[in-house]
């Protein structure tokens, strides 16, 4: 099976977010970078899929500055075999831009299956796996939570408004890895050490011009300062009161 | 150029969801900022019973598209569908609910009709003739200002952020059919609703939500029976499901869902910068934990400080007596 995951890396979800001083994108440094969580609930599915189905192959690929090698390195360490890293300045790249590089690198590449995060914690556009999948016309299964393959099928799970849907769809195909799909290892000292060696090509690529662009970044409203208005049970009939009285919620 | 706006009516054997009707209300708006209406897409199963309808939210008429291949949702089968209605109307902007269905959608347009999108919008505006949109990045950790450089716009909106209104007795949409051929390349096997009608978080008006303080699974009946009697939904924090008390469909937050109830009632949730992301456009934010230097109280407008277990009960007594 031959199995690509798509990456894109993001600042730690921990991390402060600051607006720099253009005002229309955040400062890139104060905080590490990590690899999309999202997409490595798909390295996990990638890997689990690998060790089942002997001769397989998972490849990561990604769009991104050069440094994005060191979040390649992370996935390679979970057990990808080896890297694809499109070159490009993505600070103000737009989901369309990003979607049309991986599909065109993803029709040079031999794969059955393609996975990736269901969407990236940072730009939040939820745009990318869908559109790659109209860009390639495959077929795709977005969020999932569960996923089997079997001669060539594979049927998935994935969570929507009040229930759940199972999925069947026919190989090559594209799904997105929802939180719950998997628990994804921690990479060992010698699984880092070997996917230092893992192979990484770097391809130049030409970004074309996004149709969604950034006029201003600002910090969310600010919120009125919070207000303690009791402590333990008494506190109980106060807020119900200001609940009623004051918010007129009840 | 067409100045009208498309509108994916989301709907569910005859019944349309919220968030979908509240996209049409805005659109409805906003096209006629732009000097045109706003059109409502209606499809699969049961779209033509109810399509008049969406004349009540604001819509001049409704397209419907109805077939086998559309019987269930598949992003493949839709996003044909949507792009076709698309082609025929040639609107300035497209219009989803930012919902599951909305989203996927939202990814197939951009590649079917080479365009942008936004997801997610908080704030729609009209400025020289072009939509400026707002929406959340980083999980809304900030916000990001944008423009489209291209025609149709695609943006989807949160839900229970732009009020739906209405219904408007007595206004009715113009039908009008349209067939397309299209195939689904996902084939839907099962749908499995959860049991006991459990409500949704993104279109609750009111959540009631747990953290690492519930101190385990077996406590958060407390706070369902809270939710029970304000109608609201159970969330949780990402602590609380990492260690498996809760779902992970409850999760609020920057790797869980992002909410703007009217009232969100967090409890013993110390407010991770990646949770505050995820739930700080709540109208009213009520926080209980026993701390009183955690994050949480910084942003609440009415916070207890003490023991969830002791106050929560409390609550649902006094409530009780009110409701």
């Amino acid at each position: 099976m031959k199995i690509v995951v798509c990456m894109k890396r993001v600042p730690d979800t921990e991390a402060k977010i600051k607006i720099d001083a253009s005002g229309k994108a955040i400062e890139t440094t104060g905080f590490e970078f990590v690899p999309n969580p999202f997409d490595e609930y798909a390295v996990e599915e990638a890997v689990k899929l690998k060790e089942k189905i002997a001769g397989s192959e998972v490849v990561v690929l990604t769009v991104g500055p050069k440094d994005s090698a060191v979040q390649m390195r992370k996935l390679l360490s979970m057990g990808a075999d080896r890297g694809i890293l499109l070159v490009a300045d993505t600070t103000n790249m737009d989901a369309y831009a990003t979607a049309r590089l991986l599909a065109d690198a993803l029709k040079t590449i031999e794969r059955d299956i393609i996975f990736m995060g269901k969407l990236a914690v940072d730009t939040c556009d939820f745009a990318v796996g869908a559109q790659v999948a109209q860009m390639l016309g495959l077929p795709v299964v977005t969020q999932i939570v569960k996923f089997s393959e079997s001669g060539g099928k594979v049927v998935c799970e994935r969570e929507v408004e009040g229930g759940k849907e199972v999925v069947e769809v026919a190989l090559p195909a594209i799904f997105t890895a929802e939180k719950g799909l998997n628990e994804p290892r921690y990479p060992k000292l010698p699984d880092i050490m070997k996917a230092k060696k893992k192979p990484l090509e770097e391809r130049a690529v030409t970004v074309p011009p996004s149709k969604v662009t950034i006029l201003k970044i600002d910090y969310p409203p600010s919120r009125p300062p919070g207000k303690i208005v009791g402590a333990g049970v008494e506190a109980a009939p106060t807020l119900v009161n200001l609940l009623k009285n004051e918010a007129k919620l009840i | 150029m067409a100045q009208d706006i498309l509108v994916y009516c989301e709907q569910n054997n005859g019944a349309f969801r919220k968030a979908g009707l509240e996209a049409l209300r805005k659109a409805s708006e906003v096209a006629a900022q732009l000097g045109g209406t706003a059109i409502a897409v209606v499809i699969g199963s049961g779209a033509s019973a109810i399509a008049a309808k969406t004349g009540e939210y604001g819509a001049a008429k409704a397209l419907v598209i109805e077939n086998d291949a559309l019987k269930n949702f598949s992003i493949s089968a839709y996003g044909a569908a949507l792009a076709a209605a698309a082609k025929k109307v040639s609107p300035a902007a497209i219009f989803l609910p930012a919902t599951t269905q909305g989203k996927d959608l939202g990814g197939a347009l951009g590649a079917l009709l080479e365009a942008g999108i936004a997801a997610d919008c908080t704030a729609i505006k009209v400025e020289g003739g072009k939509l400026i949109v707002t929406k959340p990045i980083y999980a809304g950790k900030a916000y990001a200002t944008v423009q489209f450089e291209c025609s149709p716009a695609i943006l989807s909106l949160r839900p229970n952020v732009f009020p739906a209104g209405g219904p408007d007795a007595g206004k009715t949409a113009a039908i009008e059919k349209m067939d397309v051929a299209v195939t689904a390349r996902e084939t839907v096997k099962e749908v499995v609703a959860t049991g006991g009608g459990k409500k949704e978080l993104t279109e609750a008006d009111v959540i009631v939500s747990g953290g690492r303080g519930m101190k385990g699974p077996e406590n958060y009946g407390m706070l369902e029976e809270l939710a029970a009697l304000l109608n609201a939904a159970v969330g949780a924090s990402r602590s609380a499901v990492d260690a498996g008390w809760r779902p992970h469909s409850d999760q609020v937050g920057q790797t869980g869902k992002t909410v703007s109830p009217k009232l969100y009632i967090a409890c013993g949730i110390s407010g991770a910068i990646q949770h505050l992301a995820g739930m700080r456009t709540s109208k009213c934010i009520v926080a209980i934990n026993k701390d009183k230097d955690a994050p949480i109280f910084q942003i609440a407008d009415y916070g207890i400080v003490g023991d969830l277990f002791e106050v929560v009960p409390a609550l649902t007594t006094e409530l009780k007596k009110v409701l």
